[in-house]
Parts: structure tokens; sequence; C-alpha cells
């Protein structure tokens, strides 16, 4: 019954965050792309809450957006709020956070698609992998469709043998109710991957029309919305508010007298869920004391009257979903418009990668997104770009890139993953980065932009206007550290900033370290002669502010450069390395590290074992070297 | 990890004689140059050259030892980087405080078993053939520091060390959540906040370090000076006591110039000897630094051995020092008994209790159960209890916790100046790490796992 139904360099298979932006990366590197998808009207869709970004995940969007990816402009394009959040602390977790028209969202995406040269969208369900000779090679759909392409990229999110969950009942489904993907999962089993499952759920919608505002605290966007790209430059996007309220003592009570038909408690739930998004029966058992949770109803579009009940993730059975809903304060009259419910599915486990995304079983196979074992928009996104780049430049016989932990979150992503693993849906956050100093929010293209003018996602001019950016704030620093000043000349500029006076002249940048003295105070004493624009000033404000803490990072980042240098032969038999303990010799044997630098982040391996392997990594070059 | 700079002591420790504090690494001389007092800064000083000095603590400017330092520019070193070897006089206690100030300097740290010879090898020193014992030597001192590190995991330090951890991971966790949950309803952290927790950390931190003196004279011995004038038998004494004959015995005065370590049980009870030369003025060069060291001794001292002879009438230095004594743990030992008394015993008793009084002639080994029994009784009588306490003695843990502090340390001073917290949190964070290094914790996951278990998040 099958057809040979067309040839491409990279095949995506599904077009959710994660295979939106592969597809998009490989096709712009000149690759002929297919991406297939079981449902065309579900692309880019958000199946989950209407939202994106947030501490660590936005700082995700900006680094897709420094690469030359879509996430940040489909997003500036389609937003209903914007906020920046963490103001009030530090530059390095200043982030911003929107929430979007779900539907112009995906609609946007969709034409974007669309219109990329070299990139086809089909609808289609990939049943089977191709492979020939440990190479991946092809993919054969349900309809008998067989597509032949040189590396394929399987991000299947929750539909791989979903299954949707609802208190007593139990069904094989997608996410929202598509089909789910059940032969696929096979496939990859039978080609040698390992599977685990997982669960992540979703909370209830309501009808707008329903909620009673008044008893609800509003929550606006900022009054002038900052951009996730690089490339956008204004908006007039209309913003809508969120609302908050709270779960009161009854939604509590209510909870606890049906704890027996909560699958999570039923034993029903066998994936292990993620511990930071954990549904509401799940915080009121393991949090008994507190009184009360907070609850965000968030719009869910422009054109639609639903509303997200953030907070209330749930897979309890409907009737009971309906009382704990009327239990909220502003809710007590609500009409649920769809049901919250939970939903496992199969995922690899992500220590069977190479850090470009490939599998080690099976040549050409990459997987991005939650298929790897994360949860969460951004991090799929952030994955697929790298699998889509790394797919592309596979096909072009080209190295792989790889972002390194002190370069971005994507870099301590994909590292976490295919080095530790993950026990449950792996989330980012801003803790699990080493050096969040430098990982900000603001320097996203200067940490990322070369990467992705060098491999081609950036345009010329897009790149010309970088390098411009970066030279004018590197310009004002150094304006800055030469400009002398005398104590009169900055009297009344430190008075008004409420910092005590100068004693003796210097140069004017050493003010600025002075917590309370901003670039705008300078600025008043001393008017730059560039044409800077905002963000340039806020540059250069961060960069001198923090030089301390900053070059300290960066001392570090040195160290780890070293050791992330220091690479291992992929021929080398941890079973022959006289002295590892045989903890690291297994672990080190599975995870095939390809630097020293990794290996040292591998549970169970010492700092002992670490030493043994650069011993042993010296006598082989060494022996390596006097063969010649 | 291989371009940081590491110290250790690199002679075997209790001999007399000279010990070396070898210092290897990009920062062995800019580490060492700020604590070595001399004419010459090392900075400036040529490869292979040998420089007179002290090393003085930089937090007190004081002296802490005299010492020669010699400078190896690399690659022309046993590591092929740069090392500073720092020749002390002697004697543990000096050594080990060197080794302390020389940790307490930025971007020097404790070197692991084998880590010279690791270096010299992958710096290309040493050849191929090495390889093996190496990777042998790296093996089998870190089992055993492992099993030594495992036995301390449970006993009451590293308990008391896991509950400071948990203080100021629980602080962390608090940041942390306030950072990446921005419109949960937790407690905002405040500067007032953090400050209340790393002061007690920075307390009970504080109540560690001064465990690690009783936990010094439990581990290391009752650190016991002998005292006396010139010649009345010190190093006899020292050698009944070892039973060895490590001191130089003679007539003339003042040939006994170092302090001389002897380890000894008495009655179960483990008394760390330090001979000292006779205290005295003298104009002698060498001599004079011995005196000094004597007088450091006693100072460390927990129990002084003051010789006295019995045919002798007691001198005004003899009074002197007996005068400065008086509060110490003194025991008077009357040597040579054998001879003519010319020694008034009731102006002794005048000084000390009649308890403290020991007759002896060491010549003859006669007495040594009357010392024996003496020493058990000043230390049973429970002056010093063993028993239930909690003891830091491990210079590496110590120059931790100093550390561990001094981040905290850093922190409250961050929240006055007004920085921001998720900056305040890396301070906060390397005091953890460095307590963790204590315990060979592993950072890892625990700081999420924290989070997620003290806070209700989620969507």
């Amino acid at each position: 019954m099958g057809y040979v139904a067309g040839e491409f360099d990279v095949i995506v298979i599904g077009a959710g965050h994660a295979g939106c932006e592969a597809a998009l990366a490989s096709a712009r590197m000149g690759c002929e792309t297919l991406l297939l998808t079981i449902n065309l009207d579900m692309v880019a869709f958000m199946p989950c809450n209407p939202s994106i970004g947030g501490p660590a995940k936005g700082h995700v969007v900006r680094e897709i957006d420094a690469l030359g990816g879509e996430m940040g402009r489909n997003i500036d394009k389609t937003f209903i709020q914007m906020r920046m959040l963490n103001t009030g602390k530090g530059p390095a977790v200043h982030a911003l956070r929107a929430q979007a028209d779900k539907f112009s969202y995906q609609h946007i995406m969709k034409k974007t698609i669309e219109e990329t040269p070299n990139l086809t969208l089909r609808q289609g369900m990939a049943e089977e992998l191709i492979v020939e000779d440990g190479k991946c090679v092809g993919i054969v759909t349900k309809t008998g469709a067989e597509y032949r392409a040189k590396a394929v990229v399987v991000t299947t999110g929750t539909y791989l043998r979903g299954k949707i969950i609802m208190g007593e009942l139990m069904y094989e489904s997608g996410p929202n109710n598509q089909q789910p993907s059940v032969r696929l999962s096979a496939s990859l089993k039978e080609h040698g991957l390992e599977l685990i499952r997982f669960k992540t759920g979703t909370p209830p919608r309501v009808h707008k029309d329903t909620i009673d505002f008044s008893k609800t605290e509003i929550q606006p966007g900022d009054e002038k919305p900052k951009f996730f790209s690089y490339e956008t430059e204004s908006s007039d996007n209309e913003q809508l508010p969120c609302w908050l309220t709270y779960t009161s003592e009854k939604t509590h009570q209510i909870i606890n007298d049906n704890l027996h038909r909560a699958p999570m408690f039923s034993g029903a739930i066998e994936g292990t869920g993620p511990r930071y998004c954990p549904s509401i029966e799940d915080k009121i058992v393991r949090f008994a004391d507190k009184p009360k949770h907070q609850i965000f109803l968030e719009p869910e579009g422009k054109n639609t009257s639903e509303y997200y009940v953030q907070g209330l993730s749930t897979s309890m059975p409907e009737d009971v979903q309906l009382d704990i809903l009327r239990s909220i304060p502003g809710l007590e009259k609500v009409e649920m418009m769809r049901t919250g419910y939970a939903i496992e599915y199969d995922a690899v486990i992500p220590t069977q990668l190479w850090p470009s995304l490939e599998t080690k079983k099976i040549d050409s196979l990459f997987t991005a997104g939650q298929i790897n074992g994360t949860s969460g928009y951004e991090e799929a996104a952030g994955q697929g770009i790298m699998a889509g780049i790394n797919a592309a430049r596979k096909v072009q016989g080209k190295e792989p890139v790889i972002i390194g932990r002190s370069q971005g979150y994507i870099g301590v992503m994909i590292d976490d993953l295919v080095t530790k693993g993950t026990n449950d849906p792996y989330r980012l956050l801003t803790s699990r980065a080493e050096y969040r100093l430098l990982l900000r929010h603001d320097n996203a293209d200067l940490r990322l932009t070369p990467i992705g003018y060098e491999i081609g996602l950036i345009p010329e001019e897009r790149y010309q206007r970088f390098l411009r950016k970066k030279e004018l704030v590197e310009m004002e620093v150094e304006r800055l550290s030469t400009t002398k000043i005398k104590p009169d000349d900055v009297a009344e500029m430190l008075a008004s900033a409420g910092s005590a006076p100068l004693t003796q002249g210097g140069d004017i940048l050493s003010l600025l370290r002075r917590p309370e003295v901003t670039y705008a105070h300078l600025e008043s004493v001393s008017p730059s002669p560039f044409e800077l624009t905002d963000e340039m000033k806020e540059q250069v404000e961060i960069q001198i502010k923090y030089a301390g803490y900053i070059e300290k990072q960066l001392l570090q980042v040195e160290r780890l450069n070293k050791m992330e240098k220091k690479l291992i032969p992929d021929d080398i038999n941890y079973a022959e390395v006289n002295g590892l303990a045989s903890e690291a010799k297994q672990k080190l044997s599975v995870i095939r590290p390809l630097s020293i630098g990794q290996a040292s982040r591998v549970a169970g391996v010492t700092p002992a074992d670490i030493s043994i392997l650069l011993v042993y990594l010296e006598h082989y070059n060494r022996v390596k070297a006097a063969r010649g | 990890m291989v371009h940081d700079t590491i110290a250790a002591i690199s002679t075997a420790v209790g001999e007399g004689g000279i010990a070396i504090i070898r210092v290897s690494g990009p920062q062995a001389i800019s580490g060492i140059d700020p604590i070595f007092k001399s004419k010459i800064s090392l900075k400036d000083a040529d490869t292979h050259t040998v420089h007179y000095g002290h090393i003085i603590d930089p937090s007190s400017g004081e002296k802490v030892e005299e010492v020669l330092v010699t400078l190896m520019r690399g690659p022309r070193s046993f590591t092929a980087e740069d090392v500073v070897e720092i020749n002390a006089h002697g004697g543990v206690i000096a050594v080990k405080k060197v080794l302390d100030v020389v940790l307490q300097q930025d971007g020097i740290r404790t070197a692991e078993p084998g880590e010279f010879t690791k270096r010299a090898f992958l710096n290309g020193r040493i050849d191929l053939m090495q390889a093996e014992a190496v990777i042998d030597l790296i093996r089998s001192k870190s089992d055993r520091a492992f099993s030594v590190a495992r036995k301390q995991a449970e006993g009451a330090l590293s308990k008391r060390i896991k509950a400071l951890r948990q203080t100021v991971i629980e602080l962390l966790a608090h940041i942390e959540v306030n950072i990446d949950y921005p419109e949960h309803d937790v407690e905002e952290m405040t500067s007032a906040y953090i400050r209340e927790q790393c002061q007690s950390a920075i307390a009970e931190i504080d109540k560690l370090l001064k465990t690690a003196n009783e936990g010094k004279i439990l581990r290391e011995g009752i650190m016991t000076a002998i005292v006396g004038r010139p010649n009345v038998g010190k190093s006899s004494l020292m050698n009944m006591l070892t039973q060895e004959n490590k001191a130089i015995v003679t007539d003339i005065p003042g040939t006994t110039r170092d302090v001389i370590e002897q380890f000894v049980t008495l009655n179960g009870i483990p008394l760390r000897l330090l001979d000292t030369a006779g205290i005295r003025e003298t104009s002698d060069v060498v001599e004079r630094i011995g005196v000094e060291r004597s007088k450091d001794a006693l100072q460390d001292a927990d129990l002084i051995l003051f010789v006295l002879n019995y045919n002798e009438p007691l001198g005004e230095e003899d009074r002197q020092l007996l005068e400065q004594l008086k509060d110490r743990s003194v025991i008077v030992i009357i040597n040579k008994m054998d001879l003519p008394a010319r020694l008034d015993l009731e102006e002794v008793k005048r000084f000390v209790s009649k308890d403290s009084i020991v007759k002896m002639s060491v010549l003859q080994e006669q007495g040594l159960d009357a010392l024996e029994s003496t020493i058990s009784e000043m230390f049973f009588e429970g002056q010093l209890e063993a028993n239930d306490l909690t003891y830091v003695s491990n210079v590496r843990h110590i120059s931790l916790l100093k550390r561990a502090r001094q981040s905290l340390t850093d922190a409250i001073e961050a929240t006055h100046a007004g920085i921001p917290i998720d900056v305040i949190q890396i301070d906060a964070r390397s005091a953890w790490e460095s307590l963790g290094e204590i315990l060979g914790d592993e950072a890892g996951d625990s700081l999420i796992d924290q989070i997620f278990s003290q806070f209700c998040l989620g969507k």
C-alpha cells in the first residue's frame, strides 16, 4: 500500500513549538525541508497556558531570536499583554512575559511557515522510521506515503502514545482531544531507543461572561511594553488585563472530600508529573497548611470568551472540577467550557542523545521538545531550533553547533538533559544556570547573534545593525571611563540621586558603580555624543554597574572552557581506563561525554575519576603522537 | 581545574626541622606575595631564588612565622607552573598556621592527593612510565580520603555542617523562588531577612571554628611544652618520655635550637611534646630564633612541664617565668634529685600547688611514674572532656569554613550596598558550595529539590 511520496533533506515530525523552529531553521539554512503534522489546524498550538516567557523561559525566547528563530517575532505580533517581571531585582533576572492571543499566534506562525522557501508543510501522521545501516533515511505515514530524507527530527510533544485522564475516565488521545501518535512510539523502540512515561496537565477553561471580575484583582500589562525580538521596534497591539483570585477554604474541602476520585492518588496515573507544575489536588495535599492558593484568570485571545484558569491544573472528575471552580471567589456562577485533564505520554530518555540532539543509537535522527523530557513551549522551541540547525548541518557535512552553559540557557538545558537526564518533566529555571549574571535578557544578541550569523540564520543587514550597536556600547563605556570630572561638576546630580558628594575628582564611570546612580543621572551632566537607544544605555549601565561580579563569573567561565576544550576521543574504551571507579566507568560509557568538562558533570563521576581520565588522555595522546 | 592554584605541606609533618609548604599554579606568586614580608617583592624576584622574610597574617598584620621562600617560575619547576615553596622553621603548629594563611588567599585551595605529581605529568614534566604510578596514587589516596570522609559524614561534625548548609540552602531557595516565580505569593525576600539568615549561619560557623582548638587537643595530643633554663635536662626528659634520641643532648647551653616535637601516649592521654630551647635572653642570632620559638610554643601549649634542677637555687628568670605561668596548667619537675639539694622547695610551692610538683632523676630514669600519674590526674579531673563534643580539626575544613564565612559576610555587605538579590545570591551560593566541599557533596540538583519541597509552585 505504500508509495514514494517525496525526497527531502530534512523531515520534521510534528509542528508544535519545537517542530516549527526546527523546520524554519533547516529551511532557512538552505535544506529542502518537510514539516509533517497530524492536524494542520494545530500548527504552533498552545494546548496549555496562553502565555510565553517569564524568568529563564523568556531568556530562551530572546536567545532563539538572537539565533534567528521565530518565536520572539511571532509573540511580538500576537501578544495581548506584555509585562517585564523582576524589574525590582538585578539585570540578570529581568524577564519578559507575554499573554498570547493563542489563535493569532498559531495563524501567524502557520503563515510564516507556508511562506518560507524550501519548506513544505503537510498533514500526515508519521508512523514508522526508515533506518538503513544504523542511519535514519526517512519515514512512512499512516496513509502509506514514504518520504526519504538525509535527516529526521522528531518533535512529538505529548502525542506519543498520549492518554488523557479525568477522574475515572481514561482514553487514548493527544492534547486537546487530538489523535495520538501510537505506532511511532513502537518504531522508536524497535530501533533501540529507551522510552519513559511522563505526565502533565492543564486546568479547565471558563466563559468570560460568567466571571464576576469585581471579586478579583486586576493585573494589567506594562504601559510601555518591551518586546522579545531584537527586530521589533514598536507595536500597536491592544492589551488585555489578567485577573487574580484565590482558592477558598471550601475549595480545599471539596478537593479533600474527593481525593479518592483523584487519579493522582488512586494510582491510575503511572507517568511522572512535573514538580514545578503540580495539580491543585497535589498542592493541597503536599502543602496542607497553606490556606489559599493564587488563581490567575487569563484571556485566551481577543476573539474568544475562553479564560484560562492558571493555578488550577487538575485531573479530577468533571463534576468535581465544576464544584472546585464555583468555590472560588468571582467564579461562583462560572460556566466551564473545557474540562481540565492530565495527559500521559512517551518520552525518550534524553541521555541517549548527543549534545547536538542527534540520537547516539541512530545516525541522523534528532529529537527535540517534550519528547526529550522537557515541559514548556519555550524549552521546546529552544531545542527545536538547535535540532533544526544541527540536522541541516549534518546534511551539509558540517560540525554540529553546541551552545555552551556559559553562552545561553539553551546550552544549560541541553547539557542538563543529555548529561544528567531528568526524572520528571524538565523546566528551565534561572537557578539551573551557574553564570546567571552573564546569561541576561539584555545581552542574548551579544552572546548568540554572531553564531546565528555564522550559520546563516541572521541576514547580513541585521548582523551589521548588531555590530553597530555593539560598537556604540563599547565606545560609550570607553568615553565614560576617560571622562574626568571634578566634585563640583556632579554635586547637584549626586544630591538629586541621594548619593554622597564626591571628595576628589576622577572618571565619571566610577559614579555609576554606586547603586543609587543610574545612567540617566550621568547623562544629565555628561550627555553622550553618540546616538544611543534605550537598549544601548541599559547595556552600558549594566556592564559598568556589575563589572566586579561579571568579571568574577567570566573568570569561572574561562576555567570551565579549558575543561570543555579538552576533548575525549570517541573511540575511548572506559573499561580499559585503569583506576577509574566502576560506577564512573559504567556512567561514562553510557553518556559518552564529548569533553572533560561534560564528563565532570555526569552524576557519580568524582573529581578523582576526572583526574584519572586526564592522566589517561595525556597518556593516550602521547602514545598517538609517538605512533605518528 | 588544572588552572587554579594549589597548596599543601609537602614534607612529612611531625619531624623536627624544616617543613615545606608548596604552592603551585598561576596565583602562586601573586597569592603569596601579599602575605610574605621581605626586602623584595616576589613579583619582581628572579626565578630560582631564595628569600628571607616573614609570613604575616593579613587580617591582623602579625608575623606568623619566619621563613625562607623559594621561587621557581614555570615552566622550569617540578609542576611546570609557577611554584613558591615556603620553608618554615618547623613545628606542626607553625607550619599549619602558615598553611592556614596561605589557604585564605583568593584562588588558592588545598591540593588533592597526588595533585602536584598529576600536574607535573599533565604538563609534561614526568615521563610516561610514571603515569600508572600517578593513577595509583590518586586512587589509593582518594579512596582513603573517601573512607575517612564517609566516617566523618556519619559523625556529629557533619550533622552540624549539614544543618548549617540547610540554613543557607533555605535562604537560597527563597531567593530563587522570588526570582523564578515573581508573581507567586511567597514572602518577598528582604535585605533584612538575608542578613538575619547569614548572621545566624556565621554565628554557627564561629562556634564550629572555636571547637577547632579543642578538637586539635584530642586529635593531635595535649600540646605540651617543656620549659626551663638551658641545660636543666629538658631534652633528656623528652628523650626519656619518647624512648628515642631525637633531640640533641649536650652540656653546651643553647644547643637545642628548634622546637622538636614528639608524640607520646601516657596512660591513654595523647601528648604532643615540644622541647624548646632554653628560655633566656641571648645575643646569638640563630639561637634567638629558637628562643623566640620557645616563647611561641609556650603560648600555644595546653600543658607546661617546667623543669628545675634540684642542685641549683631558683633564679630570677625562673621566678619571672613561674609568675607568668601562674594561671596555666603547669607541672614543675624537679630534676637531678640524685644531686645535693640547693633548691628551696618551699619557695617553688608559693607558685604551684604541691600536687603539681614531681621529683625526678631523668638521668637515672626515676620518677616517670609520678609524672605520668600527675598529668593523668590533671587531665582526668575534668579539665578536658572528650566525649560528646564536635571538633573541627582538619586544616582544609577550617579553611573552607572560613571561606564560607567570608562569602556570607560579603553577602551581608552587599545587602547594605543595595545590590539586588540575584547578585547577592552569588555570594550565598559560594558559601553553600564551600560547606558542601567539606562533606564532599555534589551541588547537583539539591537546590532545585529544595525549591520545590519548600514552596508550593505551579500553574
